[in-house]
Order: C-alpha cells, then structure tokens, then sequence
C-alpha cells in the first residue's frame, strides 16, 4: 500500500504531466471520421498535433477555435461557429469533438449555450455531432482528459435502450493501451465468438498503415452508429481507472453493467480476462490462449532470473504505472520510486511505500542507483545523466519507433514485455552475461581496468 | 496588457520587413494583422515563436509561467545544439493550478524563480509569459524586476503570449525583450574591427558549426550569434558588433533594425543554404566590415576562401550529378529561403515542379519566378489532399518539405527529405548543400520504393482478372 504525496515545489522541473485537452483529442482520434477542435489559442492545437506526429509518426487531424486576445475577452461564440462551418464545409466529420482549454475556461465561455445557438442558426450542421468537453489545462493530467472525453461521447452520443444483443461486449481502453494492445484485446475478445465494440479505438486510426486516400478527418476508428448503440451490450469492461467514470455514466444511461479492469498487464490479470470472457461465452477457452498462457509461464520462469530484486524506477501516468508497476513486482523487481502525474485510487494500491505526484527532476533524484528507469522519452535526459538504462513507454515516445504496435497486454504480449525488460537488464550487464543470467551478486562492483575487462570477457566466452 | 497590444501594433508595421515594403502606402499601415481561420489554421502561437527564438541560448533558463499545456506538451522538441551548456534543454514551468488561477500567479512565478535560483543558478532567468497569466493579470514585468532585486541576476520578462498571435509575430516578440532588456547590458573583454552579429540563426542540428569554420578562417569573430548556441553575456554585449548579418529574414528583422538605430551597427541580408547564397554572404558580410573599417585585404582573402571552397563543393557534388540529372522535386521549405534551395538543386539537374511561397517576400517569389522561369509552379497553398493527389500521380520524384507534410509524402510512397527546423540533418554552408544532395541521393535510391509500390500478388491477379 502507498501513500500519495504531492510535490510542494512552486518550479516544475522537467515536465512528466501533459495536459488534459490534448488526452481528450487523443480520445476523439479514436472516433471514425472525426475531428478534434481545441478552442483555445492555436498553440494549444499545434503542440498537440506535433506531439502526436512525433509519437505515432502520422497525419494528425486536429483544428483549432484559433482564439486571439480580444476574442477571448469578448467570448468565443463566433470563433467556435467559424470553426464549425470551416470545418463541416472542408472536411465533412461524422463527429466533431470540441474540448475547451485553460484559456477559455478561465474566461468562462458558456460553449453549451453557444452550441445551442449555433444549431439553431445553421440547419445544415445537422448531420454533423459536435460532442462538448470540458478540460481546462490547469487541472487533472492527460488520462483525465482521455477519461472525460470518453465520458462525455458516452453521455451525449449513447442511446438509451432495453434491447440487448447477447454477444456484444462493450471496450472502454484507457489512453495507456497502445493500437496495437486494441488489436490484440480485439482479438482475443473475437476468438470467444463475442463482439466487441470498442471506444475509442486508436487501432482502427492511428495504427500506422497506407489508406488508400487521403481524409482531413480520421480514418477508422469506432464509428458513431457504434456509439449510439453501446447501450445493446451485455457488459462494459473498463481497462484503467481512468475509464471508471465513463463505464459508469454509460450505466446510467443504458443499465449495461459494467467491470474495471486496474489492467491487462500480467498472468493473473490475463487469466480473469480470458475467464471472464469464458464464462460470458460460455466458451472453451482457444486452444492458441492456452498455449500462449504456457508460453508465458515459460517466459516468467526464464526471465525471472534477472528482475529479482532489481530496482525499478517509474514515472508514469496513473493507470500505465500501475500496470506496470505492479508487473514488475510480480516479477520480483523491487519498486524504488514511483512519480506519476494526477490523483487516481489505483496509486494507493501499488506495492511501493510511497507515490509521489511530481516531476521528472523528482524522478531523477529519486532514481539514483536504480537498474531500471521506466518512463517516456521525456525520461531519456535522466538517463543519460545517470548511466541507467531507460525502458520507454507511454506517450511521447519520439525518439524510437514502433510505439503504436508495442503490445503489454494479454499472455503474448506479457511474455513478450519480459524479454524486452530482461534484454535491457542484460545488456547493462553486457560484459558479464553469463554472470550476469546465474548470479548477479558476483558481478564486480568497482570497474575493471580495461585490460582486466577483457579478459573477464573471453574467460566467459571459453566457457 | 496595453503595453503587449502597442507592442504587437508596432511590429505589425515594423519598416524593415520586405513584405511590409513590398506594399503599398495604405496597404502597408494596416500592417500585417492577419485574422487566423477558426477551424482551418495551422501553425504556432506567439508563445510557441519566442521560445523558438530564445531557447537556443543555451546556459539560461526558459521558465514558462502558465498551466502545464504550454512547456509540458511541447518540451524538448528542437534539435537546436549547444557546445556546452544544456541548461536550455531543461523544462521549467509554474504549472499553474485551479488555486493559481484563482488567487493569481505572480507568488507562484517569484518562488519558481526562488528555486532556479538556488538549485540550477543560470547567468539569467528568462520568463515566458503565456494566455491564463495574462488573462488574469499577472504583472511577470514586475515579478521579473523584483526577482532580479532580489537574486541579484537578470530576470527577463518575455512578453508574448499565445493569443497575441502568430508564431512569425512571437519570434519578434522574443526579440524585442532581447532588446529591451539583454542587448547593451553587459561589454565584451576585448573588440576587434572584424566582431560581427548573425541575427536569426539557431544552431538546428549544429547548422552554425558548418559556416563558423568558414568565418574563423577569414578571422572574422562572430560576437553574438542570435540565438544560435549562444550564451547570455554574448547577447548582453551584441551591440559592440561592427556589422551584422540577417538570416532567416522575417522572423528577427525587427531586432536587425533597431539595432542599426541604436548602436549604428549596419546589417545585410542573407542565407548560408546553398554554394551561390553562401558565397554571397560572406562576400557581402566582409564587404561591410570593410566599410565599417576593417582592412581592405579581406576582401582578396575572402574571394580565395570562396573559390577554393565552391571548387570543393562542386567536386563533391559532382558524383551525385549524372544520378539526380532531370528528378523531379516538390519544395515545400517554409522558413529556409525557397530560391536558394531551388538554384542549389537545379544546379546540379534537378527539374523543380513545384514550390511554396508561404512564408517569402514578394522579392523571393520575383527571384524565384526569375530561376525558374516561370511562375506556374508557385503555390501559395497546397492543401494536403491536392499535395497527395499530385505525388500519387507520380508528378514528382521526391518531395523536400517539414516534418507535417511528412506523412502526405510517406503514405503517397513518395520519397520524402525533411528540410524544416525539425530536420536531422545539417544543410548550411558548402557542407550542407552536400548534405543535401546527399540526403536526396539516399531518399530516391532506397531499394523500398520498388517495393512498397508493387501491389499484393492477389491485387495483381485481381487487377489483371478485371482488365481481361
């Protein structure tokens, strides 16, 4: 169990957090055919989409209210129809999804009452959903915009309805799962013969592939009849806490009853999946999900070996800390420090003393002696001061590639996060690999001269 | 706030800029005060300007007082390169809260200076001013003086807030606090007749270390670089310069201008992309000198420098000739000057067909039309969907362009060369125009296009199926 700490710092020092609005654009570029619209200044859009470029390596579609000084003190009602009208005229969006900004929400813009307004004036954006959300930049972090904005397409997209369609399982992925986790959870949901839908799903639109043409809108991802319809399924499984609040409005509005995954990451985790989704199929489960479980079992008896009592250090927005966190615990790795970015109960639930709501200048602090940092690119000047090696993950991920199809969920992708993990704490030890696999406690704790090095080196390698 | 709106009125109107001159009388007293599009623009804020602008002074530290969208969504994004210090390479920011907003932020701002301060101590502290401070009214001009009172260091406010506009009008912004608090404060150890200042470079990817070489050589000293891996004491004492070079022309004209009104120190305009542009530079930087006073030898020694590098350049390129004689190029630049990149690449037997002229003056757009010919293929605009349409036609070989068109290029299977501020690669200088060719030679010869473009057996027989 872990107590939460806030830093009481009045300088953030190498951010960790990003902001909410840009969470909940991310959440929108899961939806097909839509359009993100930030209403704030255009900044706040355009560091968004070069984050995302950077981080997935694709076309960004993402538009801004572009509000200027004296708009935003006389109120963004006509910046917002603009946009609206700019954007129905060019690009034609199924969905719409516009999220304020710390400069809006400090001025206060009633955009509920301005939507109203604009509707009744412009008959022809009828056929086009303009979903609002509210994400100042100063409060909560960018899993929290993720979380609203999924909250809020539910609310103002689902319809309410008694029917229910017995194979339908509804997805609620927090933003710590990658496309590639999608595709993977999508997967293994279909080999039950179950039918998920999925929300919002980055596989279908930020999965790095060629289309055939070219949309200033996204292209795949879930479509809007889906969204309406969530309420025809038989159960909600939320993966991340972020994703509470959203299963649990879509309760409300639909009855379907809903279960919180805290994550996907791990053997216990991975078998109540496959057990749940068992049960509700009322399914054997595939022969390929028992060969991968045994597969996995391998890997963790393999891999063991080299996460004993190593010490990690993580920083991490809630949900993917604590997935991974708690994995590399199960593993037998100690957790040296943990910094995350915004409050969520599943802090208190990580097997660390403390978690400290902070800073990547907290983490570098903390993480001296660490084996292992654990974080996203932002992390990488860290590690190159300490000398430590630095497993990416989350986003931003700019300085690698692949990061959309790195999959931590399931018994593959687990069993393949191990060898990852391993691989790095072998190649720290890259001189000694033969000690460094059996035991770790002979390895020399002053460095050898060179030629001392070398020979250690090809004694090893004669062996 | 009235002092940030008299601010920007004057930089709308600010008399060195050539697109301001190019205008006529009427036209160009209504400055350059662009509405931007709701819903369909693109590009940065004037925040997002002056911190490109500013941050490459390397050893200070950029504090951003705002909520955490402004530094914690876009730190650590240039690959502008210091020497020495990495100070710069540090986010800093107040990260205001829901308190903050409510209570103000100026408390917040003097303790974050504080802890800078105490933990890192920089030569100076420059603060960036964002929207929600300055729509509550935090006064960062009088936190800045108080810290500096009180810490005994320069503190520089640094006025430009997103909503005051575009990134183009953020770069001046940063500018003007450079200005009006850096320049003139501090005197260099020692002068010489030979001190110049080059204005609006910054180092990406160490583009400054491919021509200072070049000026070493010629023992021309360059004092302060703005604001390529510079250090703060260089700026402070960038008004003992004898003349000043002007790169990048639309974003700093405004400090080349005011700095030959204040200290009388001359500037010309230049580019260092491309052999004919480099040459002219040097040529013309030297010739100034010259004016200002130095030795007239310079002149000879610099003429000998120029041939005995053009030669060498040419030898380099000229492998790369008889392989990209007649490819086709799109140019989508931006910043770096179009027509120097146009010249460069036709030199060597490129065909151009099509350039952009988003962000040139009315006198590159005439010298362009003049290299190539005509001016059919100018765009102003080119919408992503038609720039697809046209590289899915296969109307270009390659396209040189910045990291947002990117993906059009890429998903088009089109070869792509990256050419903006976010490149990897150095392109300045007789150096750099290698490197280019260079780059463009690795794009168009990769073995994956003949690949990715050969459709799926199935599709094949498919195809071959419904055609017979």
């Amino acid at each position: 169990m872990a107590e939460v700490r806030h830093g009481n710092k009045a300088c953030t020092v190498n951010p960790l957090k990003m902001s909410q609005p840009i969470g909940a654009a991310l959440a929108f570029l899961g939806l097909d055919r839509c359009l993100p619209l930030l209403h704030g200044s255009q900044g706040c859009t355009a560091f968004g989409l070069v984050l995302f470029v950077r981080h997935f390596r694709e076309t960004i579609p993402l538009q801004t209210t572009a509000m200027n000084e004296v708009t935003t003190i006389l109120g963004g009602l006509e910046n917002i129809e603009q946009a609206l009208l700019n954007i129905h005229k060019r690009a034609q969006p199924a969905v719409i999804g516009l999220c304020s900004t710390g400069l809006t929400e400090t001025k206060g813009d009633d955009v509920a009452g301005f939507l109203k307004l604009i509707r009744a004036r412009h008959p022809e954006l009828a056929d086009t959903e303009v979903v609002l959300v509210s994400t100042p930049d100063y409060r909560g972090a960018f899993q929290d915009g993720w979380g609203t904005a999924v909250k809020s397409m539910v609310e103002q997209l689902t319809h309410p309805t008694t029917v229910r369609t017995l194979l339908q399982v509804n997805i609620l992925p927090g933003c710590h799962l990658t496309p590639g986790d999608i595709e993977e959870i999508r997967e293994i949901v279909e080999s039950f013969g179950l039918v998920p839908i999925i929300l919002p799903d980055l596989s279908g639109s930020l999965d790095g592939h060629i289309p055939a043409t070219f949309l200033p809108t996204t292209l795949g991802g879930t479509p809007l009849e889906d969204i309406r319809n969530l309420g025809e399924a038989r159960l909600t499984i939320a993966i991340g806490e972020q994703m509470r609040p959203a299963a649990e409005a879509l309760e409300k509005i639909t009855s379907v009853p809903y279960r919180v995954f805290d994550k996907l990451t791990g053997l216990k985790a991975s078998d109540d999946f496959i057990q749940l989704l068992a049960e509700l199929s009322e399914n054997e489960v595939p022969a390929k999900y028992r060969r991968q479980r045994s597969q996995l079992l391998d890997a963790m008896l393999d891999g063991h070996f080299h996460f004993a009592r190593k010490k990690i250090a993580l920083a991490a927005e809630p949900d993917l800390l604590f997935a991974l966190g708690t994995w590399f615990a199960e593993m037998g790795a100690e957790i040296q420090c943990a910094v995350t970015t915004t409050m969520s109960p599943s802090l208190a639930r990580l097997p660390c003393d403390e978690v400290l709501i902070g800073d990547l200048e907290d983490f570098e602090r903390a993480a001296v002696g660490a084996d292992l940092l654990v974080s996203h690119s932002h992390a990488r000047q860290a590690a190159e001061r300490l000398d430590i090696p630095l497993f990416r993950t989350g986003l931003p991920t700019f300085d690698r590639i692949g990061a959309a199809h790195r999959v931590s969920v399931g018994y593959r992708g687990t069993r393949d996060l191990i060898f990852e993990a391993a691989n790095l704490f072998m190649a720290a030890h890259a001189d000694f690999p033969a000690l460094a696999a059996s035991d770790p406690a002979l390895l020399p704790t002053t460095p050898l001269s060179e030629a001392g090095r070398a020979s250690a080196t090809s004694t090893i390698h004669r062996h | 706030m009235s002092a940030l709106t008299k601010k920007v009125a004057e930089l709308m109107i600010e008399p060195g800029c050539a697109v301001n001159q190019a205008k006529p009388e009427s036209e160009r007293k209504r400055g350059c005060g662009k509405q931007l599009t709701p819903g369909a623009a693109a590009g940065g804020c004037a925040f997002d300007g002056a911190k490109i602008a500013l941050q490459p002074v390397v050893d200070v530290a950029h504090l951003v007082h705002g909520p955490i969208a402004c530094e914690g969504n876009s730190w650590d994004s240039r690959h502008v390169f210091s020497s020495g210090a990495s100070t710069y390479r540090t986010g800093f920011t107040t990260d205001l809260g829901e308190l903050d907003i409510i209570y103000g932020g100026e408390k917040r701002l003097f303790r974050a200076i504080r802890e800078i301060v105490e933990k890192y101590d920089p030569p100076a502290v420059f603060v960036y001013q964002t929207c929600v401070p300055a729509m509550i009214g935090d006064d960062i001009e009088a936190v800045c003086k108080a810290a500096r009172e009180k810490f005994g260091k320069p503190v520089i406010p640094v006025n430009a807030p997103g909503f005051a506009g575009s990134k183009n009008l953020g770069n001046k912004l940063g500018g003007e606090a450079l200005l009006e608090h850096v320049i003139g404060s501090e005197e260099p150890e020692t002068t010489t007749p030979y001190d110049i200042n080059l204005i609006g470079e910054y180092n990406v990817v160490g583009e400054l270390w491919q021509v200072k070489p070049l000026f070493d050589e010629l023992g021309i000293r360059i004092l302060a670089s703005i604001c390529g891996d510079a250090r703060y004491h260089d700026i402070a004492c960038a008004h003992r310069a004898r003349a000043a070079m002007m790169l990048c022309s639309q974003a700093l004209i405004n400090v080349a201008r005011k700095m030959e009104e204040r200290y009388g120190i001359p500037y010309v305009e230049g580019s260092f992309y491309g052999i004919a542009d480099m040459s002219e530079a040097l040529r013309n930087i030297a010739r100034l000198l010259v004016q200002r006073g130095a030795d007239n030898e310079l002149l000879g020694r610099t003429e000998q420098l120029i041939a005995r590098e053009e030669a060498r350049a040419w030898a380099r390129l000229e492998p790369y000739k008889a392989r990209l004689k007649g490819k086709r190029a799109l140019l989508f630049t931006g910043g770096v000057k179009s027509w120097s990149v146009v010249s460069a690449l036709q030199e060597i037997g490129m065909e151009i067909v099509g350039t952009s002229m988003r962000k040139s003056t009315l006198q590159d757009r005439e010298k362009v039309k003049q290299i190539m010919g005509t001016d059919a293929h100018i765009f102003d605009e080119l919408p992503p969907r038609e720039m697809y349409k046209m590289l899915k036609e296969a109307r270009a070989d390659v396209m040189l362009s910045g990291g947002r068109s990117q993906f059009v290029a890429l998903k088009a299977r089109t070869p792509w060369v990256e050419v903006n501020q976010e490149r990897h690669y150095a392109f300045a200088g007789y150096a750099g125009i290698v490197n280019l060719v260079e780059e463009i030679d690795k794009a168009l010869t990769n073995p994956i296009w003949a690949q990715v473009r050969t459709p799926a057996p199935w599709e094949r027989t498919l195809r071959e199926e419904n055609h017979g």
